[in-house]
């Protein structure tokens, strides 16, 4: 399976308002991109259109979002049913795709071991902190085993503390994985720590506005973020987000 | 957890027999409210010496509970039955009719209307039509008790139905799920507390329903309910007995009510934010 591929994508919503216009992009298999704008510069809507729940008024998606099946994603807000439990939840999916019960629940097991909730599977969401309630998002996102994962800004309502960790995790998850990975983030210092590519979008209409390669040590850590060359890049990243913003 | 708050087992451990302080003194303030009242009733009759045909005391309407219970629990049964009767038929029309609608916005549309006409429509005004058209008796009196009670089924259902959360939605939707699954395991989750909320509205509505029933159709015999005692009580001028019949009214729907909302937090406990204790 290819990455993505985006040519002269648009999205005009019934309000007449001109979401994204002109989105060119092409993101290789297992790339970890970030999507950095300021809000309202139509991330989401673009993420959208990516994962079929909505459709472009113009353009090419490649491979088309109708035919696959193999797409994850994460809201900003956790977006759990508060009715069932941790469990519950992560095996949606599977249930939604008719696999039987008993592999449904051994795979979800497997979905919450992976984001360190074993012993919370039992629990409802809300007896769960945000950050426990993300991570059970992303089990449900992962458990599928999905090859294309799209994040709408999944850790912006946490704390910094629980957000560094989830950064952490979510890489070593990636690493593991090696799923295509497209993550909205409205944060300079996120998207630099977190991809391998990070493209800046501009806004009435929303298009990309430049793409720059994030130079890092594979894997990241910790160290890493207090580098003089992570700095660098933040500073980067950051005037082409202002040239863009002005543009 | 921050040391400034008072840790959780202080303020549970003040449990008596059980109960929390707070629970004893929900129980307790509106019971020796109730206690104080009676007691001056009683004894403003005792004192003024007021005729029991005119005002019994509390004492004398206990006693011709106990005394007519034979007959009154008789009634008390049968007004029972039309009452629960007419309130799961409410429960499981209204939701099914709540489903419907949720399917089709069009028969919603067309349908909707009518079931409002049939909620403000006076059921007094259409009882006696509904006594003549419906040979059984029994089953004219569940009709009744079913008009009154459905609508706040069926608004209410249809409400949570259609209250689902966007991004569930859209889950939903990257997934696959039939209109089946979307059903079964989104809507009507998300509309169960509606749901429970609209039965704990018509749960009293059934009583009332079920006693304006009895009351127009007015039957004695077999079919009488706790109403055609009030009726038949009041004709003889046997004032203590309609009491007594009024308190097993009353006492009727205050059982209905906690039947219901029991249901309700057994239902809802483990994930709602209504069923959840505020003082945690
Ligand atoms: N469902 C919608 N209907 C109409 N306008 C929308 C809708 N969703 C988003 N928009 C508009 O499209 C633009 C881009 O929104 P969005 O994609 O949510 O931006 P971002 O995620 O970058 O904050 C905004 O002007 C927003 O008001
Ligand atoms: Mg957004």
């Amino acid at each position: 399976m290819s990455g993505l591929a985006l040519q002269g994508v648009a999205k005009r919503y019934a309000t007449g308002t001109l979401a994204v216009q002109g989105v060119e992009l092409t993101v290789v298999e297992g790339d970890f991109v970030a999507l950095l704008g300021p809000s309202g510069c139509g991330k989401s809507t673009l993420l959208r259109l990516i994962a079929g729940l909505d459709a472009p008024t113009a353009g090419r998606i490649e491979p088309s979002p109708e035919a696959r099946r193999d797409i994850g994603f994460v809201f900003q807000e956790p977006t759990l049913m508060p009715w069932a439990t941790a469990l519950g939840n992560v095996t949606l999916p599977l249930i939604l795709a008719g696999v039987p019960k008993p592999e449904a629940r051994a795979r979800a097991m497997a979905a919450l071991e992976s984001v360190g909730l074993t012993d919370q599977h039992g629990a409802y969401p809300r007896t769960l902190s945000g950050g426990m309630r993300m991570r059970v998002s992303i089990a449900r996102a992962l458990v599928t085993r999905p090859r294309l994962l799209l994040m709408d800004e999944p850790f912006a309502a946490l704390d910094e503390i629980t957000r560094f960790r989830l950064n952490n995790d979510l890489l070593a998850l990636w690493e593991r994985e090696r799923f295509t990975v497209v993550f909205v983030t409205h944060s300079v210092f996120e998207s630099v720590y977190l991809a391998r590519r990070v493209l800046v979008m501009a806004s009435r209409p929303g298009r990309i506005a430049a793409d720059l390669p994030i130079d890092a040590p594979q894997p990241r850590d910790e160290a890493f973020r207090t580098s003089a060359g992570y700095a660098a890049q933040c500073r980067a990243v950051s005037e082409s987000l202002h040239l863009a913003m002005a543009a | 957890m921050s040391g400034l708050t008072l840790p959780e087992p202080e303020r549970d451990a003040r449990r008596v027999l059980g109960l929390t302080s707070m629970t004893w003194m929900r129980l307790l303030a509106p019971g020796l409210l109730g206690l104080l009242f009676l007691a001056g009733w009683e004894a403003l009759v005792e004192m003024r010496g007021i005729p029991p045909y005119v005002l019994p005391g509390p004492v004398e309407i206990a006693r011709t509970l106990v005394r007519d219970w034979s007959s009154l629990s008789v009634s008390l049964l049968v007004t029972l039955q039309i009452t629960a009767a007419a309130l799961a038929v409410a429960a499981g029309l209204g939701l099914l009719l709540a489903v419907v609608f949720a399917q089709s916005r069009m028969i919603e549309l067309s349908l909707f209307p009518y079931a409002v006409i049939l909620q403000v429509t006076p059921i007094v005004a259409i009882a006696p039509l509904i006594i003549i058209w419906v040979d059984d008796v029994w089953a004219s009196l569940l009709i009744c008790a079913w008009i009154v009670a459905f609508f706040p089924v069926l608004s209410n259902t249809t409400l949570g139905l259609n209250a689902t959360d966007r991004n569930l939605e859209d889950l939903f939707r990257l997934y696959r799920a039939s209109r089946w699954q979307l059903l079964w395991r989104l809507r009507l989750p998300t509309a169960l507390p509606y749901f429970l909320a609209g039965l704990r509205i018509s749960g009293g509505l059934a009583l009332i329903g079920a006693i304006v029933a009895e009351f127009v159709a007015g039957t004695g015999g077999n079919a009488s309910g706790l109403a055609f005692r009030i009726l038949e009580a009041g004709y003889q001028l046997q004032i203590p007995r309609m009491f007594a019949a009024l308190v097993l009214v009353s006492g009727t729907g205050i059982a209905i009510f906690l039947a219901l909302t029991l249901l309700s937090h057994l239902l809802l406990r483990r994930w709602h934010e209504s069923a959840v204790d505020r003082r945690r």
